[in-house]
């Protein structure tokens, strides 16, 4: 067994780039490595990069203790259509789930809309007979005899996978496993996902689709998998692999072959895990993170240190990021919004003369018109560069060569000429759209959750959030924000912090009042004893930790509410108190309960994970510093838009203690701070960049 | 301070977002199941001379138009220098409102530093409000329920506790009522909030630069769009099924510069039943209609709402009077995009879809009578179904997908969760796409029985099982719906229908029309229409001579 004191290691595979991090066994991050990602095979890429902080360190592999993995493969696999040909098997009388769905357009004016592919199309949608009722009762048995066509329509259509659906098999999974293990038994190489093990959750559309989903990927994450994992061992490395997933938990490579779409979507999940623990070590209760690189912006609400998690996710949205454009899945994920909002999104002038920022983007290639390597369209980055916030001669460490007259240009042929705007207002307006359209998708995603984004702190990394952070904050109504220090690293350096846990989702309608204890209790006791299984496999000695919950609504309404359930078995005298956990909960966000109406339930989740390691207390900071600018440089203020001279401060020269007022930018490596002239920074013991708004500053 | 051109972009931008705030809050504390799975709601703000400036682009085009002009008529009932902070006016009446008793529209003024500089709207559709209920079956307004002339819903802050009273002893789901009336005020509240809060951020004092310059560009879009269209006056006739006999639907198109004008005149009286269109409503969807097809990127507003006027005779079933019935105007209100297009077609060829199934198949079903004597299961449902849309001119239509209403597809599992009911099958249905060189969207096939032995009824008032989803430019006409009880006979589309135990009540949504010559259909595409069995080998034979080559 490795030691207590042994290192972490955590390896983030992206599209362009894949990441290591590695901790010490204080957790104190000690070497970090980026190296361009392997597409034809991953695990090269990672093998590069682990060799890299290995040799950094000094140290064999047999010293990391401790191995986690995230990956784009999985969702990359579903965007790029390269999954296998899956053919979906539901309910006789139901063959038509897929296509029509629910009945739904995404976009009410748009009349040339394509509905989303969901992968399997009519011609491989087949059916069985069989038939469970809502309680999970057998009304029509299995027609075993009907397997001989079944196998005939797979061999047919040359299925490589198998997605099984049918109806209310989240309460009685009997007819889909009798299914399964017929088609075994006639064609063993065929890979089966069942609804019931996939995600056992009323509504048969969302079920099929996440099955489909799993068994699309599946084949292709199952051989990536034993691969990678047979790499590292023949290294030496001793200890097991675990697997990000969109949960922001872990998880073993045996679970994630069996579940591969829990892996959708792991890695921004590494952002917001990483957020919530500068959250907690700073003692922020209520948070906003908030995430930009190149062409999205990703924000999340982070309560009492947890990033909000849901159990719904679209993957592949048509390109304007609209909901309902994309294939839903339901499994447990961080929830974040992304709008296509980032240093590379590209401004125009609309058909009424609007500025419009978004979402198109150039990318990395060709990249904004300053990087002058054939852009033309003018981008975020671009009106930075002329309100002049990106040093030319320091960004990216001055390996990127930045041409502020190719930026002017783009500016005055994207915006100006349209609008007779010279470059520095163009710049200004194309800051104030995207800057506003952030803010608007923070507060819009607020209040689909019940919650407010007045009063939080944002916590800005990514290559483009600390550029952009005070900006978007004092549209926000946010007048404090932190910086974590390495922002552009991100993702990784959360995964070193994530529990080995596993959340289930089930469904079983219930009424609060006629509640049937024993039998919930009972799939409460099954459902724990599922989930624990699965983390002990990943972690067989941790102290583990169980969270149960019940999805209330009143009635016949739409919106489910989470309510933690008491860790006991629930007695009759827990209804009293859940009626009323559930009514305060509805108070904080609707300012009134319906006395009298009914309360139901229709969803039970079960998250049991380890205990995360105590973060370390606050840090002394010493005495405060007031800091000399190395120097200083003109910019356009974001508050008057007059031109004012502000400070250029090098991130490596601070320390805790240090303040200074806006206006400054703060240079690193991998991005610039902006600290405007309404706010003021101080670093604390954490080596954080504290931005706070100074009242009346304007 | 008067406004720079990107500062006046970025106001624009939050009063589009605080609309949409508006309307998410509304949505999510609903109890209507219409409002939460259709967002059926509606969320404005408006200037201080009552001109819309910002409307949340929700689910059903049912509020498009019908609230701006709402809010106008209560500003002329209500002076603004006798409002106070805090303040809430509501009315339901179906003229001023939306079409029908159900939806409940509320007004609220904003104070910033101690004076109104304008207000925030809102419109939900309530669950009951008594009389005989979401149903045809009415024969004047007074059956249907309670009408809540305008009037103060909230005084100074201070909730008119007689009338919210009133309101629930007049409803079969009074607390569900009482909930959707506290939504709708936290929603005005919610915008009233934003609204002052944005004025402080900026620094503004009033609104009229902002509302000036929101309402200029959008007229000039508005206008650049129409110019594209070539004037001229367009006529079309649209047969529908109606309740009591066939009803003819008239539209006289004419496009000029400096705007379109779309008149009912020669449409057929109204019926003795409850499927009457205000014209308010006939209004919100034939401007949708347009809209969809001429500047559809144009925000609703009072500039780019105003260069569409919509007229009719008084007493034509899409300008009911009252005491006229009114509360399934939305079964021939969702016609009268058809209507529009069939005019559109003859200016823009190549833009306008053709006929789809238009109307939901919203199938309220309820316990029978003897069921709730006999202490048997109470239940209250109201299924939603669509049909197929129109083929698009270069596009297939959509299969079982909603246009023009917004709506959301029951689940199975869900609907037998909460009704004792029992789906026995719910699948597309081949062969009634309209062929076409596009073809029509295919319509569903569903059939349904009780689950617990007991019989329950079935409230129709549907369209297309007489008059099909007609084909453009050639295309064919897509199968009519069809709705009957086991071997039963064919029932018509609006009526009470009696589901015994054990009975099958069966009911196929209609295809949408087709476009373009069938002969003119790509080969590849028929050949998958025939491996996906969404077009039978032998209708393709005989609409595409697939096979005789």
């Amino acid at each position: 067994m490795p030691s207590q004191n042994s290192y972490r290691l955590a390896v983030d595979i992206g599209g362009t780039f894949t990441d290591i991090a590695v901790a010490n066994g204080d957790g104190v991050v000690c070497a970090t490595a980026k190296t361009p990602t392997t597409p034809s095979d991953p695990t090269e890429g990672a093998l590069v990069g682990t060799r890299i902080v290995l040799e950094q360190l000094g140290i064999g592999i047999e010293a990391i203790g401790a191995f986690v993995h995230g990956t784009t493969l999985a969702t990359n696999a579903l965007i790029e259509r390269r999954g296998a040909v899956v053919a979906g098997v539901t309910t006789k009388g139901f063959r038509d789930i897929l296509e029509i769905a629910y009945e739904r357009r995404y976009s009410q004016y748009d009349i040339d809309i394509d509905k989303p592919d969901l992968i399997v199309p009519r011609s491989r949608c087949f059916t069985v007979p069989e038939r469970m009722n809502v309680q999970g009762e057998i009304l029509t048995p299995l027609d075993e005899t009907a397997i001989d066509r079944l196998i005939a329509e797979l061999d047919a259509c040359d299925a490589e996978a198998v997605a099984v659906c049918l109806l209310h098999s989240y309460a009685n999974p009997a007819h889909e496993r009798r299914l399964r293990d017929l088609i075994a038994a006639r064609r063993p190489g065929l890979f089966v996902s069942l609804s019931s093990d996939v995600s056992p959750e009323a509504r048969e559309f969302e079920r099929l689709c996440t099955t489909v989903a799993n068994a699309y990927i599946q084949p292709l994450m199952a051989t990536y998998l034993a691969r990678f994992a047979e790499t590292f061992a023949a290294q030496g490395l001793q200890c097991p692999i675990l697997m990000m997933t969109s949960g922001g938990g872990m998880t073993t490579v045996e679970t994630a072959q069996r579940l591969p779409v829990r892996l959708v979507e792991s890695g921004p999940c590494g952002g917001a895990i990483l957020a919530a623990r500068v959250a907690e070590r700073s003692g922020l209760d209520r948070v906003l993170s908030f995430d930009i690189g190149g062409t999205t912006a990703k924000l999340c609400l982070i309560d009492d240190y947890a990033p909000q998690t849901s159990r719904n996710f679209e993957i592949a949205r048509a390109a304007r990021f609209i909901k309902g454009s994309g294939m839903p899945v339901r499994i447990p994920v961080v929830e974040m919004i992304e709008i296509g909002a980032g240093g590379g999104s590209i401004a125009a002038v609309d058909s009424l003369g609007r500025i419009a920022v978004g979402p198109r983007s150039a990318g990395s290639e060709p990249g904004p018109a300053a990087f002058a390597r054939g852009g033309v369209d003018a981008t975020v980055t671009d009106a930075d560069v002329v309100l002049g916030y990106i040093d030319p001669e320091r960004f990216a460490e001055g390996r990127l060569r930045i041409d502020t007259q190719a930026a002017e240009a783009a500016l005055t042929r994207s915006v100006g000429t349209a609008l007779q705007l010279p470059p520095a207002q163009a710049a200004r307006g194309i800051s104030q759209i995207v800057d506003e359209n952030m803010a608007s998708a923070g507060r819009m995603h607020a209040v689909e959750s019940g919650k407010e984004l007045g009063g939080r702190t944002m916590i800005a990394f990514g290559g483009n959030g600390p550029l952009h952070a005070t900006r978007v904050a004092r549209r926000a109504g946010i007048g404090h924000v932190v910086i974590p220090p390495d922002p552009g690293v991100g993702s990784a350096v959360g995964f070193l912090d994530a529990p080995v846990s596993f959340e289930l989702v089930r469904s079983r309608y219930a009424r609060l009042d006629t509640l049937d204890l024993d039998a919930i209790n009972a799939l409460l006791d099954t459902m724990v004893s599922d989930a624990a299984a699965v983390v002990r496999s990943g972690a067989p000695e941790d102290a583990l930790s169980i969270h149960r919950a019940a999805f209330m609504r009143y009635h016949g309404q739409g919106h489910e509410i989470e309510i933690t359930l008491p860790d006991h078995a629930l007695a009759e005298s827990d209804k009293a108190v859940l009626r009323e956990a559930f009514e305060t909960a509805y108070s904080a966000q609707f300012s009134r309960p319906v006395p009298g109406m009914s309360i139901e339930i229709l969803n039970w989740s079960v998250l049991v994970s380890t205990s995360a390691t105590p973060v370390s207390g606050e840090a002394t900071v010493p005495r405060g510093r007031s800091v000399k600018p190395a120097e200083k440089r003109p910019i356009q203020c974001d508050v008057t838009g007059d031109m004012v001279e502000a400070d250029i401060v090098f991130r490596s020269d601070l320390r805790p203690g240090d303040t200074l007022d806006g206006p400054a930018l703060i240079v690193e490596p991998q991005t610039t701070t902006l600290v405007s002239v309404d706010f003021a920074l101080s670093v604390d013991g954490h080596r954080n960049l504290v931005l706070t708004r100074r009242e009346g500053q304007i | 301070m008067t406004p720079d051109i990107t500062m006046l972009h970025v106001m624009w931008n939050r009063l589009l977002s605080v609309v949409e705030e508006q309307g998410q809050a509304l949505i999510r504390a609903a109890f209507s199941p219409i409002v939460r799975e259709c967002g059926d709601i509606s969320a404005g703000i408006f200037d201080l001379r009552g001109r819309m400036l910002a409307q949340a682009v929700t689910g059903t085009p049912g509020h498009i138009n019908t609230m701006a002009e709402a809010v106008k008529t209560l500003l002329t009932l209500f002076p603004v220098e006798a409002m106070e902070p805090g303040d809430i006016y509501v009315t339901n009446d179906p003229w001023i409102a939306s079409g029908h008793l159900n939806d409940f529209l509320l007004l609220m003024p904003v104070f910033h530093e101690d004076h109104v500089i304008g207000f925030t709207s809102c419109t939900s559709h309530l669950v009951d409000l008594g009389g005989k209920g979401m149903g045809p079956e009415g024969t004047d307004i007074f059956d249907e329920g309670l009408r809540v002339p305008p009037c103060k819903l909230v005084n100074a802050g201070e909730i008119n506790a007689l009338l919210v009273d009133i309101v629930k002893a007049n409803s079969r789901e009074p607390i569900a009522n009482e909930g959707d009336i506290y939504a709708l005020i936290a929603c005005c509240e919610t915008g009233s909030a934003r609204l002052s809060g944005m004025m402080a951020e900026f620094g503004l004092d009033h609104l009229d630069p902002l509302a000036d310059h929101i309402i200029e560009t959008s007229r000039r879009g508005t206008l650049a769009a129409i110019a594209e269209v070539p004037q001229g006056v367009y006529r079309n006739r649209l047969m529908v099924d109606g309740y009591e006999n066939d009803i003819e639907l008239f539209a006289t198109l004419k496009v000029e510069a400096e705007g379109i004008t779309l008149d009912f005149e020669g449409t057929s009286g109204c019926s003795r039943y409850g499927i009457n269109v205000p014209l308010n409503y006939a209004t919100a969807y034939s401007v949708f209609a347009m809209r969809c097809i001429i500047g559809p990127e144009i925000p609703n507003n009072a500039g780019s709402l105003d260069p569409f006027r919509v007229v009719g005779p008084e007493g034509c079933i899409l300008n009911a009077v009252a005491p006229a019935p009114v509360a399934m105007r939305h079964t021939l209100g969702q016609m009268t995009p058809d209507l529009v297009f069939g005019c559109l077609h003859q200016a823009l060829p190549d833009r306008v879809p053709a006929e789809g199934a238009s109307a939901m198949y919203d199938l309220p079903l309820r316990n029978a009578p003897e069921v709730a004597r006999e202490g048997g299961d109470v239940f209250a449902i109201e299924f939603v179904h669509n049909g197929g849309t129109g083929a698009r001119p270069a596009k297939d239509g959509l299969s079982a997908t909603a246009y023009p209403s917004g709506v959301l597809g029951s689940q199975v599992e869900i609907s037998e969760s909460v009704a004792p009911v029992l789906i026995k099958r719910r699948e597309l249905r081949p062969d009634s796409g309209g062929a076409g060189r596009m073809r029509g969207g295919l319509g569903q096939h569903i059939e349904v029985e009780s689950a617990n032995g007991n019989p329950f009824l079935l409230f129709l008032s549907v369209e297309r099982v007489k008059y099909p989803a007609m084909g453009r430019a050639g295309g064919q006409a897509g199968m009519p719906g069809r709705i009957r009880v086991g071997d039963g006979e064919d029932l018509p589309s609006k009526g009470e229908v009696r589901v015994e135990a054990g009975e099958t009540l069966i009911f196929e949504t209609p295809g949408g029309g087709g476009f373009g010559p069938p002969s003119e259909r790509a080969r590849d595409a028929v050949a998958r229409d025939v491996e996906d069995r969404v077009v039978s080998a032998h209708v393709a034979r005989a609409s595409y001579g697939w096979g005789s080559e």
